[in-house]
């Protein structure tokens, strides 16, 4: 199909047919607040020499801070061998296949993903992956809504101790069907969700718990507890997790006596670059009795006419092109080139390979909580067990104090004021196996810094 | 060619009604599973539910489409064929007898009037 650009007399011929009088006249009804407006960073008719160069100097800006920022994304060393195949032309195709069986490598690929995910969860089945981790949590509570006939509420239990990202993400996409996300208080001393707290709910009918492991605040939740509570009332449990986590601890399949039935969460951690926020890859696994119920494409291993080993998609019946409005999601792609990116890493590092980065992770973490807490002026908040992230308080207001940090090469966490004011000056901190003991002993000191000069900064 | 027994009464949306008593038994017609194809999965109502003549109730799944069930009379759902969960074949081989899929306790009898008799829904559908 030939490209041709329209000419200002196709335009004007166009919006005379419409009767409208210009091309902005057709956004009028998104208000004006919502729309783009130019740009304002980079001036009109630069070349595309001046742009490059303008681009790389801006980029030079952001390089070289020491990021202990977590709260959903991670930063892990990728190994050069990922991006060196998921670049490969045969991979290089962000999408999901059309012609599906043509693609039999890319189908192998989607195939070996959801077997790592569906082994490291331990659930029967995982599908070719969805947008990102905070979508798959919308779907995962769309999808608890169709698959509990049991419950006739269309009510989820959304704990606090989920991210407040996924939640707002998760009521932007499911309220407007009429949804209603119940929320449930957190511990004070804990942070994690009481199970006896739930006994508010007995009886009560809800189609779905979330749980997230570990929570926002990086805790540990009482996993077995609360599934076994859930099913007893006749709720579906709907895991969220960092799957860096299920290297250490019980996978959701294996939570409480019948296990969590549907289990999302994000996998860039695996091989992804933070990248500003994505493109992320989100995964979603599920108990084998509600596969029909689960959205997104599934490869399945087959045979062919002739004998010989193939993939395929398989249970196509459930997605848009067969099922029309019916379709369990009207998203039925996959994050092709991160999942890619997951599938090589996963291989690379294997099952002890991936416990080791968990199990270093975690002891950077607890080097850094003794390092910032030396002096005795930030509080470790929360009493309980965590993975690779934990609160802390500070004796002062958290932002100039990251904003000082900032300015000495050191993003040092993320403000948690603006989503829990209740915990008061708190901020979220995070370590991976990517820092070294001189990154910890840098943002101590930046830390130590940052507190005086912003109790001088107070005083004065 | 396909068969349509006489004693039943038939959906223009291709279920066939047998009533015995106050109970119908509901299924697809031989010419639906024909057209559906090799059925892979068979979703029933849930025993108890309340249904009104024309509602969804169910669906049936084949390698190439999902087609609702709609249900040809009003009433309570009181069986459904569990043998279905794991042979959803048998709606292929004997969509008249073993490949039933619910039974309803009708709340008007009269309803059934409305359905086809044999000669008209082979008539329609072919």
């Amino acid at each position: 199909m030939p490209y041709i650009p329209h000419t200002a007399g196709d335009v004007s011929r166009m919006l005379d047919t419409l009767g409208v009088k210009n091309l902005d006249q057709l956004f009028d009804e998104i208000p004006a607040t919502l729309r783009c407006k130019p740009l304002t960073g980079i001036a009109d008719g630069l070349s595309e020499m001046e742009v490059t160069r303008l681009m790389r100097d801006r980029s030079e800006q952001d390089a070289g801070a020491l990021s202990f920022l977590g709260a959903g994304a991670y930063e892990h060393h990728i190994p050069a061998a990922v991006w060196d195949l998921a670049s490969r032309g045969e991979f290089l195709t962000a999408y999901t296949p059309y012609q599906a069986e043509a693609s039999q490598g890319t189908l192998q690929v989607i195939y070996e993903f959801q077997s790592m995910m569906a082994h490291l969860t331990a659930m029967d089945v995982s599908n070719a992956s969805v947008y990102d981790g905070a979508s798959g949590l919308a779907e995962a509570v769309l999808m608890a809504i169709r698959a509990n006939r049991k419950s006739n509420s269309r009510r989820i239990l959304m704990p606090r101790t989920v991210s407040p990202l996924y939640r707002s993400a998760v009521s932007a996409i499911v309220e407007g069907q009429d949804i209603e996300l119940v929320e449930v208080d957190y511990h004070r001393q804990g942070g994690h969700i009481d199970p006896s707290s739930l006994k508010a709910f007995d009886g009560e009918d809800f189609a779905a718990l979330v749980i997230p492991m570990p929570n926002f605040f990086g805790v540990i939740e009482d996993v077995h507890l609360l599934t076994d509570w859930a099913h007893a009332n006749g709720i579906l449990v709907i895991a969220c997790v960092n799957p860096m986590a299920l290297a250490l601890f019980t996978p959701p399949g294996n939570w409480g006596v019948d296990g969590a039935d549907i289990v999302v969460g994000e996998a860039q951690p695996f091989g992804i670059p933070l990248s500003s926020g994505g493109p992320y890859c989100g995964f979603m696994c599920c108990k084998q009795a509600l596969v029909r119920q689960m959205p997104g494409r599934i490869i399945g291993r087959t045979l062919d006419l002739e004998g010989k080993p193939g993939f395929a998609l398989t249970l196509q019946a459930r997605e848009q092109h067969i099922r029309r409005a019916k379709a369990t999601s009207n998203i039925c792609t996959n994050q092709g080139l991160a999942m890619t990116a997951a599938t090589i890493y996963l291989s690379l590092l294997g099952a002890e390979g991936l416990e080791r980065v968990a199990l270093a992770c975690h002891d950077n973490l607890r080097q850094l909580l003794i390092a910032a807490s030396k002096s005795g002026e930030v509080e470790r908040v929360f009493k309980r067990p965590v993975f690779h992230e934990k609160v802390l308080r500070l004796p002062v207001p958290v932002q100039p104090v990251l904003a000082h940090m900032a300015e000495h090469g050191v993003l040092a966490g993320v403000d948690l004021s603006p989503y829990y004011p209740e915990l008061g000056h708190t901020l979220l901190v995070c370590a991976t196996e990517t820092k070294t003991e001189a990154d910890i002993g840098k943002y101590a000191a930046a830390l130590q810094n940052a507190l005086q000069a912003t109790a001088v900064g107070a005083t004065q | 060619m396909s068969n349509t027994p006489a004693n039943l009464k038939y959906a223009s949306s291709h279920e066939w009604a047998l009533l015995d008593g106050d109970i119908v038994t509901v299924g697809i017609t031989d010419h639906a599973q024909d057209a559906l194809g090799d059925l892979v999965y068979v979703e029933l109502p849930t025993v108890g539910d309340a249904v009104s003549q024309g509602d969804e109730a169910g669906v049936v799944e084949s390698v190439k489409a999902a087609s609702d069930i709609y249900a040809p009379v009003s009433g309570e759902i009181i069986e459904v064929n569990e043998a279905l969960a794991d042979s959803p074949e048998i709606v292929n081989s004997e969509p008249y007898e073993g490949g039933w899929l619910y039974k309803i306790r009708v709340s008007d009898v009269a309803e059934l009037d409305a359905l086809m008799s044999a000669e008209e829904y082979a008539a329609q559908a072919h």
